[in-house]
């Protein structure tokens, strides 16, 4: 199986392994997958008082397609308000590590680990479940 | 002898996957090559010079094939390969007496091509029971025995399994074969010139041969059909009546003499090869185990053919990993490498979870691996196992001490 020179750059150079401390009050965690499925990810939103992300940590159990998927997203959210991050689409996920479509289902876990991220901190933070939601969708 | 090596070429994988396919060993390139060339007569032609010197090599190899399973040579057939074999002995005994016994007894961990066609022999009637394996791999003698009746047509066990090497107890299950009356046909293709094999000791009626798992030629393989007591088969090619009318086609030579030759070598080598090959299967355990905590041995470990080693190194899945160790030419039981993203049946078959399945790597190891290349790739993994641990947070849980089977995933 051939993997894009993206996908390759984030296995071999992962951006923003690691955790942030679950329980600080300004971090939002999403787990998502099953190990027997092949795939787990955490990701992590460490949010500003702006409601800004500022940090982004990922580890994921997976394949190489699984690993870029969360690295590159850690890339992408660092910087964004909850919605602008929320609102990041499997679709373009795939298409910037041009995934073949058996690795469609990793660009999509990655989606539902930002998606999860953000739930968990705004949980924590006291707004509802139905804002994130509306928010996400 | 076994220190020959075989070039790679610079930035070429080290080959780690002798299970998947052999090199042709060059001594049995040498001896096919007249074959396609000056000696190319057909072995079937009676009438002239050209067809005798083929049919002699061809029975020189029959002769050379027979010799490593302790056969006589009008028992072997020539094939097109392991598949074809094991095809032809179990649709063509199943098929022959049907009207005797319809039931056939196979195990769960049988390759692909046994467990087809057997699912396609239910699909015409046939009973099947699929014995299961213990933890070890090998079946369980008593549940063989309770399961084979006087309507047991056919046991079909494999010597040695392709994915995690263990052998099963063959002179038992034919011993139980005999007592029975059931045939008792063995997919050896991962079992011939790697471990001692006696047709006659073992009571092996029909046996399924590869030439290119014995670093002979891609395209060609051999069935043994016992003799006395005779074993008779439907034929799935039906023709000129070539091979005792089983399977009907001109043979082709250069295959034959390859399939021979490889035999032979492997025979006169085995010993040797054996004690070299253990010598470096355990230097790659060992020398894992040293760098790495948490890794398990897949299958029984010492009930096993040299050459083989399945792990898995819990934490990490197993298609990333091999992503990680490019410069080895390995398999993986991960589910993303198969197309049924499914992670291996065989060992599911073993009570593994499908997480520990998904952490698995086969190496296997054959006549051209050296010290230094076994040494590579103790180092080359370990240091995947470590980078890939680093950013897996089930290793993360684990140092943590949470139990990953208390968390209530959501199984996608």
């Amino acid at each position: 199986m051939a993997y894009s020179d993206k996908v390759i750059d984030h296995y071999e150079h992962p951006r923003n392994v690691g955790a942030l401390d679950k329980d600080s009050g300004d971090v939002g965690t999403g787990l998502v997958g099953a190990p027997a499925c092949g795939d787990v990810m955490k990701l992590q939103i460490k949010v500003s008082a702006e409601g800004i992300i500022e940090d982004a940590k990922f580890k994921t159990f997976g394949c190489g397609s699984a690993i870029a998927s969360s690295s590159l997203v850690t890339e992408w959210v660092k910087g964004k308000t909850l919605d602008e991050a929320a609102a990041i689409k499997n679709t373009d996920i795939a298409q910037e590590l041009a995934l073949p479509p058996v690795k469609i289902h990793c660009s999509v876990l990655a989606e539902d680990a930002i998606k999860a991220a953000i739930a968990d901190y705004r949980k924590k933070s006291g707004q509802s479940g139905d804002d994130a939601d509306q928010a996400a969708g | 002898m076994t220190n020959m090596t075989i070039s790679r070429a610079p930035g070429q994988p080290i080959y780690l996957d002798y299970q998947a396919t052999t090199p042709c060993d060059p001594r049995v390139v040498e001896k096919m090559l007249p074959y396609f060339t000056e000696k190319f007569g057909n072995p079937h032609s009676r009438n002239h010079r050209y067809g005798w010197e083929a049919e002699e090599a061809v029975e020189i190899a029959r002769e050379q094939v027979a010799d490593i399973i302790g056969a006589d040579a009008k028992e072997i057939i020539f094939t097109s390969g392991a598949t074809e074999s094991n095809n032809l002995a179990i649709k063509g005994v199943a098929h022959f007496y049907k009207d005797k016994r319809d039931h056939i007894v196979t195990v769960v961990t049988e390759h692909k091509c046994v467990l087809d066609t057997c699912r396609h022999l239910e699909q015409e009637g046939f009973r099947v029971t699929y014995l299961p394996v213990g933890p070890d791999g090998l079946i369980d003698l008593a549940e063989l025995e309770a399961a084979v009746t006087d309507k047991t047509v056919l046991v079909s066990v494999m010597g040695v399994n392709n994915e995690i090497g263990v052998i099963q107890p063959m002179a038992e299950i034919g011993a139980i074969c005999r007592k029975k009356g059931a045939f008792f046909h063995t997919d050896c293709a991962q079992a011939v010139g790697k471990i001692p094999l006696d047709v006659n000791a073992m009571n092996i009626d029909l046996m399924s041969i590869s030439g290119h798992k014995l670093y002979g030629p891609k395209g060609v393989g051999a069935l043994y059909v016992r003799r006395r007591p005779r074993v008779r088969l439907v034929p799935l090619i039906n023709g000129g009546g070539q091979e005792r009318g089983m399977r009907s086609g001109t043979l082709s030579t250069p295959l034959c003499v390859g399939l021979g030759e490889a035999c032979r070598l492997a025979k006169a080598e085995m010993g040797a090869e054996s004690e070299r090959l253990h010598m470096l299967r355990d230097r790659l355990l060992n020398g894992l185990r040293q760098r790495l905590p948490e890794i398990y041995v897949n299958g029984d470990l010492d009930r096993r053919i040299p050459g083989n080693i399945n792990i898995s190194f819990a934490f990490v899945e197993g298609e990333g990993l091999m992503m990680g160790v490019k410069d080895l030419a390995v398999s993986s039981g991960s589910a993303c490498t198969s197309a049924s993203l499914e992670p291996s049946y065989v060992l599911r078959a073993l009570g593994l979870d499908a997480e520990m399945a998904h952490t698995s790597l086969r190496f296997g190891l054959g006549r051209f691996t050296t010290e230094a290349e076994i040494d590579y790739a103790v180092n080359h993994v370990a240091e995947a196992v470590e980078h890939l641990r680093a950013m897996s947070p089930l290793w993360e849980m684990h140092l943590d001490g949470v139990d990953i089977k208390s968390i209530e995933w959501a199984e996608h």
